[in-house]
């Protein structure tokens, strides 16, 4: 399934990096301490967090993620949202809790 | 025999600007058709030196040597240094300050990562002069 695909079923909106919305998703971290995830995110990752700046645009491109999800709402930063439509990585928003996103998510991974 | 030298300021105290030396090399190693995951390790072991330079070292230097059979970054601070190497590489001890771990830092996970993904390691430091370190990423395995 594709970013842009799980976005629909879960009603998540795009904040940015819309034109990566192709990329296949194959797994799936939580997590909000960057150096932490960095260690453990692996590509092709749904990555949930609570992070909207820019280094975790950094963070998502260095591991590979496939998109990020900020969770509860959490805000994404102007400079942030940039980065993210630069790099083309998709930034989702949900209102949910980065328990239920991740229960949500683990329906559609492969 | 090097393929590449590469030569980057990291500016101190600049969170937005951080990251791009090692966003700029993994660009580099992708074009040289580097292994994707000798590119990952490098790519995240330069960002934690890099972020721990902006955050604890007020900005430095890295140097990247690059051939086909490995990269070599050497990062170089004139901060404070480092009081206790031993104490510093446990995973989980930080002394980011608040401000820091609220941008998302400040896991004492940065010098275990760095350890965890590089084939080589060595950190040279005094306190009062600053701190050098040296990693390589060999490219097959
Ligand atoms: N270049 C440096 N100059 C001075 N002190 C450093 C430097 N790099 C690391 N340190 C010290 O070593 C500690 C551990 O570094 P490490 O990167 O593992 O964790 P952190 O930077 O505190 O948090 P994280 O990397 O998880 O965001 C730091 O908190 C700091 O005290
Ligand atoms: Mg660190």
């Amino acid at each position: 399934m594709t970013v842009k695909e799980l976005a629909e079923k879960l009603g998540m909106t795009f904040l940015a990096g819309e034109s990566g919305g192709d990329r296949e998703i194959e797994g799936c971290y939580v997590g909000d301490l960057l150096s932490w995830v960095m260690a453990r995110a692996e590509s092709g990752d749904v990555w949930i967090t609570v992070m909207g700046n820019v280094n975790a645009i950094a963070v998502a491109s260095l591991t590979d993620s496939a998109c990020i999800v900020l969770a509860e709402s959490a805000g994404l930063d102007q400079d942030a949202k940039e980065r993210a439509d630069q790099q083309e990585i998709p930034v989702l928003a949900t209102e949910k809790d980065s328990f239920a996103t991740a229960v949500a998510v683990a329906g559609y991974l492969p | 025999m090097s393929m590449l030298s590469l030569k980057y300021v990291v500016p101190g105290d600049d969170f937005t600007r951080a990251g791009e030396a090692s966003s700029d090399v993994k660009h580099k190693l992708k074009q040289l058709g580097y292994d994707s995951k000798a590119i990952r390790r490098v790519a995240i072991a330069m960002y934690e030196g890099e972020i721990n330079m902006v955050i604890h070292a007020g900005g430095g230097e890295a140097f990247v040597e690059i051939s086909p059979e490995e990269v070599e970054i050497q990062l170089v601070d004139h901060g404070p240094g480092i009081p206790d190497v031993e104490k510093a590489m446990q995973a989980g001890y930080s002394t980011a300050p608040d401000n820091v771990r609220s941008l998302g830092f400040g896991a004492g996970m940065g010098l275990p990562n760095i350890k965890k993904y590089t084939d080589e390691l060595k950190i040279d430091t005094e306190v009062g002069k600053g701190t050098t370190l040296t990693m390589k990423v060999f490219a097959g395995h």
